[in-house]
């Protein structure tokens, strides 16, 4: 310590080092400071004793508690399932009448069907299951592929164009895209199908256009569609005499779909989820507006 | 040893970098002609670009004679560094608050035509330009300086310290342009393609050999405490990024690689990269810029000698065992998740070590922090430092962790540390080094000082707090279980609960920003300005004789 001085403001000597100007104080550790790190320190060893802690050769210290996440959670998980067991089975013999005749059985049903909707369905259907352009609407009446709870059930087991044997599918052929159609036909077309929605009322379709549009319709779309536009859940073909437009329903967007045909892809879920949560799924859904009751089927032939 | 040669002893370091220029041509020629793809073709032509540019200087440069006069300090580099660093701050800071924004307003910030301004392109591109492009060039700048002065001797390897300058962001370019282009390494804080890494490489190293050489050539018997806090960090930061870019690239001509490591081990790894990426670049070099600049600022004697060492010492040695409590609760073995809690919360007072000896060291000073706010903005960081040292080892406690988690708290915590510690530090260091590197007496404008001060408190206290809030909120939504055990919220409904959040927290982040503007302003101004000329007693070697001393 040879130049160590003394320093006016503090009382404390310093090293006696200095660079470019600074210089260090001799201040020990304060106290509170080495008391707080060795605490820590101590609180460190405690937890390696009682918890999984340090590797060896095989395997690791397992800590007097014999603590162990993986069992833990396997243990929580296993609990969980055998709690709910008993409603599922029940669950799975129900009919949508039956669910709602039971009171506790409905709730669960809900319950299970909302977290599962929430984090696998939401994306693309909207969290309260109001839809999006390309993503019907699950919280109406209106359904493509039919809205009992088996229909939904089923459509939610095995997708729309997804790649399960037993997907459901439909194709729109791409009017325009393929040429199959002059410009000029389509927009014909595209105002007969405004006249015989409800549309009809806010975009005020061409007559003549219409009727020249009818002839095409009758060709090209009823066989699907239906000759009134009501469409064929059967074959996945969306009613048209509503004013529902799962790619929009403005005249520019009607006539796009025309044009392009298009139709989107929905997973199968068979996979991912059990009967249980399946149908709970399905019964979440099913209430969310516009389920259909069992016992009414659905119209198997297109009304003429 | 080759890097410690000056200009003036045959040229052996132009003709060494000449020697890399060339190669590193030659490789982006051929890239650029045998890309196996688009993004590689064009990073090979900005690689080449960049090189031809490197070339011309070079020549130009020994064409002036190379290095003026060798008794005084290299400041020249450190003047590149301090310009490089308001650049990249300011960059920084603004693609930050582009995707605060993205976040908060997605309906109008989102461009789907210009796939290249997606959220998980910007996203790296506003990390990797605050942490390693404004961050990186502010230690390097620094460091250079500091070990300078403090060890008496102009700074070794004669061109080299220009070499690690214009490598370092060649990288940073590279890395960066690569990230709009879509290419990545899919590992947090370390994006950069293998090509990319293996520059960085050569450029650290280099850069350690001018740290060490200079060290070696030191006019001082002791090594200053700040230079043991910049070489832990260059060591350190050499050792991580090597062992975490280990990878086998698919094509020598294409940018994709696979990491040699898989599955939880990769993932081990990467946050044993990605966690002292924050201990050894983030605290370590940035505790010596704090060593050096308060007592300067201050003048006063360093609180602590001893402390300074015991605390430096714990740092290193717990630091490097914390990566683990980035991964609790997952596939990582429990006893591993335990090591790095457990070391996280040992590393509590090692850590405010620092905090007490840069604030004690205002023992006797204190009236300054009325006065300047240049020292107040240094101790405000840190004081951020000790907050956020408090938090980390909080949030480690698995317990803690099983909330915070996949939360915006983690966020608001990597802010106050890097708003407020490393940013403040940052600032408070250029703020220092302008007017000595640019000999003006003083700042422009001390009152521009204080508009930045309190722009940016008030801009990290309204991001942190809107991420603490928003963050226990999204935690706690998503444990939520209804009465049947299953899950309460859907993740969109998190998203949802925290729109307001998000809009506080792009507002705090554009009160930075803007903060940062008006310092760039205030720098130029001081750099350009009408500011009396100043030479200080510090910028000239005591001994300019001992320099030449070989």
């Amino acid at each position: 310590m040879a130049n160590s001085e003394r320093d006016e403001a503090t009382g404390m000597q310093t090293t006696g080092h200095e660079w470019d100007g600074l210089r260090e104080l001799d201040t020990p550790l304060p106290r509170w400071w080495l008391i707080v790190f060795y605490t820590s320190i101590v609180a460190a060893v405690i937890y390696w004793v009682l918890m999984p802690a340090w590797p060896l050769m095989n395997g690791y210290t397992r800590g007097v508690l014999n603590w162990s996440d993986r069992r833990n959670v396997a243990a929580e998980v296993q609990a969980l399932q055998s709690a709910r067991a008993p409603m599922f089975a029940r669950l799975a013999e129900a009919s949508a009448e039956g669910i709602a005749a039971d009171p506790e059985l409905q709730q669960f049903a809900i319950a299970a069907g909302q977290s599962a909707f929430g984090d696998n369905c939401a994306t693309c259907h909207g969290a309260g299951g109001g839809g999006a352009p390309g993503f019907p609407v699950l919280a109406d009446n209106v359904w493509i592929w039919g809205g009992t709870l088996a229909d939904i059930e089923q459509t939610i087991r095995v997708g729309v164009r997804s790649s399960h044997p037993e997907a459901r599918f439909s194709q729109m052929p791409a009017f325009g895209r393929d040429g199959l159609l002059s410009p000029r036909q389509i927009g014909d077309t595209t105002e007969y199908v405004i006249s015989i929605s409800m549309a009809r009322a806010r975009l005020t379709p061409d007559r003549a256009a219409a009727a020249r549009g009818g002839v095409i319709y009758q060709e090209q779309c009823a066989s699907c569609h239906g000759g009134e536009g009501a469409g064929d859940r059967l074959i996945g073909a969306p009613s048209l005499n509503d004013d529902l437009w799962l790619y929009g329903g403005s005249r520019a967007e009607i006539r796009r779909q025309v044009e392009q045909g298009r139709g989107g892809v929905m997973p199968s879920w068979e996979a991912r989820f059990d009967a249980g949560t399946l149908r709970s799924l399905a019964y979440y859904v099913h209430e969310m507006g516009g389920g259909e009751p069992d016992a009414a089927p659905a119209p198997l032939t297109p009304p003429q | 040893m080759a890097t410690a040669v000056d200009s003036r002893d045959g040229h052996a370091d132009a003709f060494a970098i000449a020697a890399i220029i060339v190669l590193g041509a030659f490789f982006a020629l051929w890239g650029a002609a045998n890309a196996t793809d688009r993004a590689f073709a064009i990073q090979m032509w900005t690689a080449l670009t960049a090189f031809l540019v490197g070339g011309v200087m070079l020549t130009h440069q020994l064409g002036r004679g190379a290095v003026a006069a060798v008794t005084r300090y290299q400041d020249g580099v450190v003047k590149a560094g301090v310009i490089a660093s308001m650049f990249w701050g300011v960059a920084g800071f603004v693609v930050g608050l582009v995707i605060a924004l993205q976040l908060a307003f997605p309906d109008i910030f989102y461009f789907p035509d210009f796939g290249w301004t997606n959220f998980g392109r910007l996203r790296p591109l506003h990390t990797s330009a605050v942490i390693f492009a404004f961050g990186g060039n502010v230690l390097i700048a620094t460091s250079f300086y500091v070990v300078q002065r403090t060890c008496r001797a102009r700074l070794a390897g004669g061109l080299w310290p220009w070499f690690v300058f214009w490598g370092y962001n060649f990288f940073i370019v590279l890395a960066g342009t690569g990230y709009l282009l879509g290419i990545t390494a899919g590992r947090e804080y370390a994006e950069p393609p293998w090509y990319a890494d293996i520059w960085l490489t050569l450029v650290w190293v280099v850069y350690l050999l001018v740290f060490l050489a200079t060290i070696w050539r030191r006019q001082e018997k002791h090594i200053y405490v700040a230079n043991w806090f910049y070489l832990a960090f260059i060591v350190t930061v050499a050792l991580l990024h090597i062992v975490n870019n280990i990878a086998i690239p698919v094509s020598l001509s294409g940018w994709y690689s696979y990491s040699l490591f898989s599955g939880v081990q990769d993932a081990l790894t990467q946050w044993w990269y990605g966690h002292n990426a924050v201990g050894f670049f983030l605290t370590a070099g940035f505790l010596g810029i704090m060593y050096y600049f308060i007592p300067k600022r201050a003048d006063r004697p360093v609180y602590s000698y001893r402390l300074s060492i015991i605390h430096f010492w714990a740092l290193i040695f717990l630091y490097i065992w914390a990566g683990p409590h980035h991964l609790h609760y997952t596939a990582l073995p429990q006893w591993a998740q335990t090591l790095g809690a457990t070391f996280s919360i040992m590393l509590w007072m090692p850590s405010w070590g620092g905090m007490i000896n840069g604030l004690m060291t205002l023992s006797g000073a204190w009236d300054k922090l009325r006065t300047d706010p240049v020292l107040r903005m240094l101790v405000v960081s840190v004081a951020f430092y000790g907050m956020s040292t408090f938090e980390g080892p909080v949030m480690s406690i698995r317990a803690v962790n099983s909330l915070s988690h996949y939360t915006d708290w983690t966020i608001g915590h990597v802010h106050s540390g890097a708003l407020g510690w490393v940013g403040f530090v940052s600032f408070g260091a250029l703020y220092c080094l302008v007017p000595w590197l640019w000999k003006r007496e003083r700042l422009h404008s001390n009152a521009l000082v204080e508009w930045h001060f309190w722009l940016s408190t008030i801009g990290i206290v309204l991001y942190i707090t809107s991420m603490w809030i928003s963050g226990v909120m999204e935690g706690l939504m998503l444990r939520a279980y209804n009465e049947f055990g299953f899950l309460q919220y859907a993740f969109i409904e998190t998203v949802d609960a925290k729109v307001l959040l998000n809009i506080i927290r792009a507002l705090g982040g554009g009160l930075f920003a803007v903060g940062a503007l008006v310092m760039a302003y205030n720098l130029w101004r001081t750099a350009t300005g009408s500011a009396p000329a100043h030479e200080r007693a510090s910028d000239v070697p005591a001994q300019p004789a001992a320099v030449a001393a070989e």
